[in-house]
């Protein structure tokens, strides 16, 4: 009934080209930012951020990084954890090294660093494709993993093996370490996921993402009508590392505050991002909420129904909890392979003619 | 840069420029294969030049070989008055070269106007930093970029699918989404590759009314593989005919139509 495009007409390409070509998409855009950024910081607590917040929008940033390269690109990786732990060891030593810089850039050098390691890792890409690169960017995750526990370089000769945060403030405010205030870190996460979002949404709709989906599509017909795949594949593997860099970066020093690499970013993590595209909804940015989103709150939200309402013992939750994730996840691909990307757009479709189909 | 020395005039009167593209003594050999035997040909500006001959005679090679897929084991390849050193495919695109799929090759994922501006990608030079910034040039680039696919897509009548995902889109408009992807880099020649195959009789006057105005409104240098007969030789202004990796023939339509070899290649010849 509101949801409408009719008379809301284009008169340049600009306006055609816009992220939300209709109104009501936008309004609601500027709505949920507003939400976010001005009423969330002001009734949160500390389980509310830990157990919710900093989770889905970290996961967020590595999930819109891999999005770009699988949704996008078409090149299947398993090593985001492996890129989660650079950007992590990255920002780390950056930290430690020099303390006096701020540790927004000390985030966003940690991701330029992953990027290039990214990259690295993304030379494969142009002999291999499919299951093959798969297994070659699962080399990637075990060797990272396997060079920041044995190299006591990167965790500054720490007896435990571990890396821990140091106290950083932006403003004035602590957003690392023991001290920090709920909304602090949310807010720096929530900055960080929006650049994220519309620096990926600016890249995939404009020349790059038409050159990284057309290698994904088919890319003998890409290489026919002049896209050079050696650059398009490396800069998808660069841009994406960069995400997930960030949000390793983040997962690290503002989430978790104390990392052990092969327990924080082992293949699990891996997985756990891929799940969420896949469940997300590949070649989408909102999907990549999507999917984030349903794999964080759907733990959470099983855990305070089981335990919670239902008083079971919490290890006998824990099982059912795998179990009942791993079954929604299935039901859930069978349903909808496109993800939950797809139902949002099939909902909007009925939506716009709602209440008179015809 | 162009040879100008030599042009002719077609039986309708267009005036034929010099050679663009210049095929010397071509061989082309998969392992004991020889797909291309020693051939040579030239194409003009601004003509419509097809390559015909019976299955397996080597014609998808030949336009294969001017697309960059394959490299020559002999022979040369002149583009524009010099020779075209081995490159690949995504170069021989930067230089102007063209083409479509025997079987569509287009982007399914993406939209039909997304798929028409990978044409211009050769054309959008901003850089990473840019693009992600988006305002500024980034976005007058995509603007400007985009009235040229505009153009296109009003010139081959696709306006109404703009936005709808190839994918869903049925064979015949997908060989013309096909097309006009190609056209919207301005080729300065443009290699088709049956055009028409799949096609029924409407759509293959619709293809053939599209090729030759394409050719008539922007010039184009057209060089195209085709098995319908009638089309060919009421588009054509010079035919190469091929069989097993030779050239048997190559003149006009007439001329070809009347040349023994052809004759026997198509039709065969009785062994008593």
């Amino acid at each position: 009934m509101f949801y409408r495009e009719a008379g809301d007409f284009k008169t340049s390409y600009q306006e055609d080209n816009q992220t939300f070509p209709i109104k009501f998409d936008r309004y609601r855009y500027y709505a949920v930012l507003f939400v976010a950024f001005a009423v969330i910081p002001f009734m949160i607590n500390d389980y509310w951020v830990n157990a919710i917040f900093l989770p889905f929008l970290i996961y967020s940033i590595a999930a819109i990084g891999l999005n770009i390269l699988v949704g996008y690109t078409g090149q299947v990786s398993l090593g985001t954890g492996g890129f989660m732990a650079v950007g992590a060891y990255a920002v780390y030593k950056l930290m430690t090294a020099f303390p006096e810089v701020s540790i927004l850039i000390h985030v966003v050098l940690a991701g330029g660093i992953t990027a290039i390691v990214g990259m690295l890792f993304g030379l494969p890409s142009l002999r291999i494709k499919g299951f093959y690169l798969a297994v070659a960017t699962l080399a990637a995750q075990f060797f990272l993993v396997w060079l920041f526990n044995r190299v006591p370089w990167f965790y500054n000769y720490s007896a435990s093996g571990q890396i821990s945060a140091p106290e950083r403030t932006v403003a004035g405010i602590p957003v690392t370490g023991a001290n920090t205030e709920a909304w602090a870190p949310y807010l720096v996460c929530l900055v960080f996921v929006t650049l994220s979002a519309l620096i990926a949404r600016n890249l995939t709709r404009g020349a790059v993402g038409r050159r990284w989906m057309a290698i994904r599509d088919m890319d003998i017909a890409a290489e026919i009508i002049g896209v050079n795949p050696l650059t398009a594949k490396l800069t998808a593997f660069g841009v994406s590392s960069f995400f997930v860099g960030i949000a390793g970066a983040l997962f690290f020093a503002v989430y978790l505050g104390a990392v052990e690499v092969g327990e924080a970013f082992g293949i699990n993590k891996s997985f756990l991002v891929l799940f969420m595209i896949i469940i997300g909804g590949l070649g989408s940015i909102f999907g990549s909420f999507a999917g984030a989103a349903f794999l964080v709150l759907l733990p959470v939200f099983l855990k305070n129904v089981l335990v919670g309402t239902l008083g079971w013992p919490t290890d006998l939750a824990a099982h059912l909890e795998f179990m009942i994730v791993g079954g929604l996840i299935i039901t859930f691909l069978i349903a909808e392979p496109h993800g939950l990307a797809q139902l949002w757009r099939v909902a909007k479709e009925k939506l716009r003619l709602w209440p008179f189909p015809y | 840069m162009l040879d100008q020395t030599e042009g002719y005039m077609t039986a309708d009167g267009r005036k034929i420029g010099g050679v663009v593209m210049d095929m010397r003594n071509i061989t082309l050999r998969f392992g004991g294969v020889e797909a291309i035997k020693n051939i040579s040909f030239d194409i003009r500006e601004g003509e419509i030049r097809a390559i015909i001959g019976p299955n397996g005679a080597g014609k998808s090679s030949m336009l294969n070989v001017i697309s960059g897929f394959y490299v020559p084991q002999e022979g040369e390849v002149w583009f524009r008055g010099s020779k075209r050193p081995p490159m690949k495919p995504y170069q021989v695109a930067q230089q102007g070269i063209a083409r479509t799929f025997q079987n569509i090759a287009l982007f399914e994922g993406m939209s039909v106007l997304d798929n028409v501006m990978t044409g211009r990608l050769n054309n959008m030079k901003t850089g990473l930093l840019q693009q992600a910034l988006w305002r500024g040039a980034a976005e007058r680039e995509e603007v400007e970029n985009r009235e040229i696919c505009e153009k296109v897509i009003d010139f081959l009548e696709i306006q109404h699918i703009r936005k709808t995902p190839v994918a869903r889109l049925p064979y015949g408009l997908k060989k013309r989404v096909e097309l006009a992807r190609a056209l919207a880099s301005e080729p300065k020649l443009l290699l088709l590759d049956e055009p028409m195959a799949g096609m029924n009789v409407e759509e293959k006057e619709d293809m053939s009314r599209f090729i030759l105005s394409v050719n008539d409104e922007f010039g184009t240098t057209i060089a195209l593989i085709e098995h319908d007969m009638g089309v060919v030789m009421d588009l054509s202004d010079r035919v190469v005919v091929m069989d097993y990796g030779k050239k048997i023939g190559d003149g006009t339509p007439d001329e070809v139509r009347n040349n023994q070899d052809v004759i026997d290649a198509y039709l065969g010849v009785s062994h008593d």
